[in-house]
């Protein structure tokens, strides 16, 4: 996860709605927004902050063979499970390569189709747009699952097999000293906790 | 899968860092000296002997009860505030009203010229050392000071909690929400909640004849399922220590007397405040007036107990700081107050008081006490978008009354007498103080045994509907409140079946 994601330009978002946009009084419930990307990219993944929007539909602009052609890789996913409600309304999510239904490779331009049937909600959009391209031929993530065993890998945690039970004591000695230092910190500083008042940060 | 084992992880290394942790490998250690272990299936042979000695089943329930205040899993670019609390404008909401509340306690602390901590001189430590088993005969001057908030200051805020993103008319049509709380979250309706087998299972005889081996087996998870349909008297004790994981080692007692020692050598502001509380609500109570030592005991020890502070990993309250220079002089660091991060308000004490009827020994009634706040009572009081939060909880209430009974909250509010009003009080308590205790105690077993508090919601509900008909002849909020006064007399469970399944929309 530690990909830095794609340049690209991000044009405002487009309302679909029947009637003239600036007379008519009901909010739109489709926007279109899209993507350009400086080069053709191959996709790993989407990651986006979500603000109030309930379904979206995400399509492809892929350059083939000297022409481009539209192709739609995720189909009304959603967002919020109720529209009416509250839950899933500004949380982060992430489209992985996995999850669509056609290759995302050699993609040019990325639209998405942000859809919120409810009226509860004045604006909806989607924020935070970060595309990541799939890694490089010689990194990690490539190779074949023999090498890295042989390897050693840093591995915070031993979740086979009991660990040796010298290191274990003595990193749990040491843990506890550390908690009981940070919670006297926490309480007091060089044995005092003459507290005046509080401060407001 | 990804979030799975990164639980996995999470709980593995908060367990390593326990108590329990460095039992197990010494019976570990010691499984090694016994015949029946052989070296060639060493791992098994420990697991096996671990397993019968009952000690397998300590650490389950310990895993049992990480999973419960886990917090929860939040996507890997989502900043730590936002798992905690998604929606800005209620953390915003929540952070200016903690401003609010440090600010009434320190124009507190200067009009009165009292520190907000202070060491105690040494004769004032013996004294109080002597008084400890006591303290509810003391009668210090209080009169000065003044709870730093009560439920009818929250439940202004929760009121004008609004979302910037929805506009809502002030017209009241057959389609909007009539009560107070103008926020959309998810809340369950009865429909929802009687598809699944929610709160009232009948008690079967079989399940019945099993308390006995629930204790022996010291099993959380199932003592937590026995709870759903009530706990015998004679085994709640037990069984609500068994479902939230507390123990009486010497340990727990050694943590309890650390604490002790604390309030014996500072003295806190927030201490006037526990005692104004506990002088104003418990102790003016028919049933509780009698355990007012014992609350001393608790709270005052609660407020020493920087063990809470781990609670704030999934509670989007910020624990109030406070900067002290050290005494070179050359730095200023910060550090929480009170030691818990918990401000208590009027009323506080009341979370504590019914638990006074199960645990006798204050080091017990401590760690119960403590594990339910920072699985529960915590939600009543912060602003967030939990579904056992006060917010949603409110907020249930007043969709259930509106659905189920439309003619009685149309009335109410036309008299002015809208119905959360009246029950913010008894959903901010969980009831205590309003029911009597041992009708409480059912409803607090369901609340650990559906591990929600909106049962909470669902029995403010199933008051209205039981008290309907000299509602609907009420006019105004005054005589509301006084039909609604007394709720010493309701039993819960018939209430809450009455209301679940003989109510038609």
């Amino acid at each position: 996860m530690s990909a830095k994601a794609v340049s690209c330009t991000i044009k405002s978002p487009v309302a679909l709605q029947i009637g003239d946009a600036v007379s008519d009084s009901s909010r739109p419930g489709v926007y279109i927004t899209d993507i350009t990307l400086a080069e053709p990219v191959n996709i790993q993944e989407i990651s986006f902050k979500n603000y109030y929007t309930a379904y979206l539909t995400v399509r492809l602009q892929r350059r083939e063979d000297g022409s481009a052609k539209w192709v739609t890789c995720l189909r009304n996913y959603c967002l919020m499970s109720n529209p009416h409600a509250e839950a899933g309304s500004h949380d982060y999510f992430s489209i992985y390569r996995h999850q669509m239904l056609t290759e995302p490779d050699n993609v040019t331009t990325v639209r998405l189709i942000l859809r919120q049937p409810s009226s509860e909600w004045l604006n909806f959009s989607i924020e935070e747009i970060n595309i990541y391209p799939c890694a490089k031929e010689d990194s990690e993530r490539d190779v074949p699952a023999w090498i890295s065993t042989l390897t050693p890998v840093e591995e915070p945690l031993d979740l086979n097999g009991l660990p040796d039970p010298e290191t274990v004591s003595s990193s749990i000695q040491q843990m506890w000293a550390l908690t009981e230092i940070m919670q006297a910190s926490q309480t007091a500083v060089e044995g005092s906790y003459d507290v005046k008042l509080l401060s407001y940060t | 899968m990804m979030d799975e084992s990164v639980s996995i992880t999470q709980i593995v290394q908060r367990l390593k860092g326990t108590n329990l942790h460095s039992q197990l490998e010494k019976q570990a250690k010691e499984c090694l000296h016994k015949p029946e272990i052989k070296l060639e299936t060493l791992k098994d042979d420990v697991r096996r002997l671990l397993k019968a000695s009952g000690w397998e089943r300590k650490l389950q329930n310990a895993v049992y009860r990480e999973l419960h205040i886990l917090p929860p899993p939040g996507h890997p670019r989502a900043p730590p505030e936002h798992t905690k609390e998604p929606l800005a404008y209620m953390r915003k909401t929540q952070v200016n009203w903690e401003k609010r509340i440090l600010k009434s306690l320190n124009s507190m602390c200067t009009e009165l010229g009292i520190p907000l901590a202070r060491k105690r001189p040494v004769a004032e430590q013996k004294e109080l050392t002597n008084k400890w088993n006591e303290m509810g005969t003391d009668e210090p001057d209080l009169s000065k000071f003044r709870p730093v908030y009560a439920p009818k200051d929250f439940i202004e805020v929760l009121v004008g909690l609004k979302n910037p993103n929805n506009e809502r008319s002030e017209d009241l049509t057959v389609r909007s929400h009539w009560g107070l709380i103008q926020v959309s979250l998810n809340v369950r309706d009865i429909l929802q909640m009687v598809s699944l087998p929610f709160f009232i299972s009948l008690p079967s005889i079989f399940l019945m004849s099993r308390h006995k081996e629930l204790v022996s087996e010291q099993d959380s998870a199932a003592a937590q399922q026995y709870s759903r349909q009530g706990c015998p008297t004679g085994l709640r004790a037990q069984l609500w220590s068994l479902i939230l994981n507390t123990t009486n080692d010497p340990e727990d007692i050694t943590h309890y007397e650390q604490l002790k020692a604390r309030v014996i050598h500072h003295d806190l502001l927030v201490d006037n405040l526990i005692y104004k509380d506990v002088k104003l609500t418990a102790s003016n109570d028919d049933y509780y007036f009698v355990f007012e030592d014992y609350l001393y005991q608790v709270l005052l020890c609660f407020s020493r107990d920087t063990a809470v502070l781990e609670h704030f990993n999934y509670n989007c309250a910020t624990p109030p700081k406070s900067c002290i220079q050290s005494k070179s002089g050359s730095e200023q660091c910060a550090v929480v107050y009170p030691p818990n991060g918990v401000i208590p308000f009027h009323g506080f004490s009341m979370y504590v008081a019914p638990l006074c009827f199960l645990y006798n020994e204050p080091s017990k009634l401590y760690s119960v006490f403590r594990e339910m706040y920072i699985r529960y009572f915590f939600r009543l009081h912060s602003i967030s978008s939990h579904p056992s939060g006060i917010v949603s909880l409110c907020l249930q209430f007043e969709r259930l009354l509106q659905t189920h009974l439309p003619q009685l909250f149309y009335h109410l509010r036309e008299i002015g007498a809208q119905p959360l009003r009246i029950a913010f009080k008894w959903i901010v308590r969980a009831f205590s103080g309003y029911l009597s205790t041992d009708q409480l105690l059912l409803l607090w077993d369901r609340i650990l045994g559906y591990d929600s508090l909106e049962i909470v919601a669902v029995l403010a509900t199933a008051v209205f509907v039981f008290r309907a008909e000299n509602l609907m002849e009420v006019t105004s909020l005054a005589s509301a409140e006084a039909v609604l006064a007394d709720l010493s007399t309701l039993k819960v469970m018939p209430l809450l079946q009455i209301f679940l399944f003989a109510t038609s929309v």
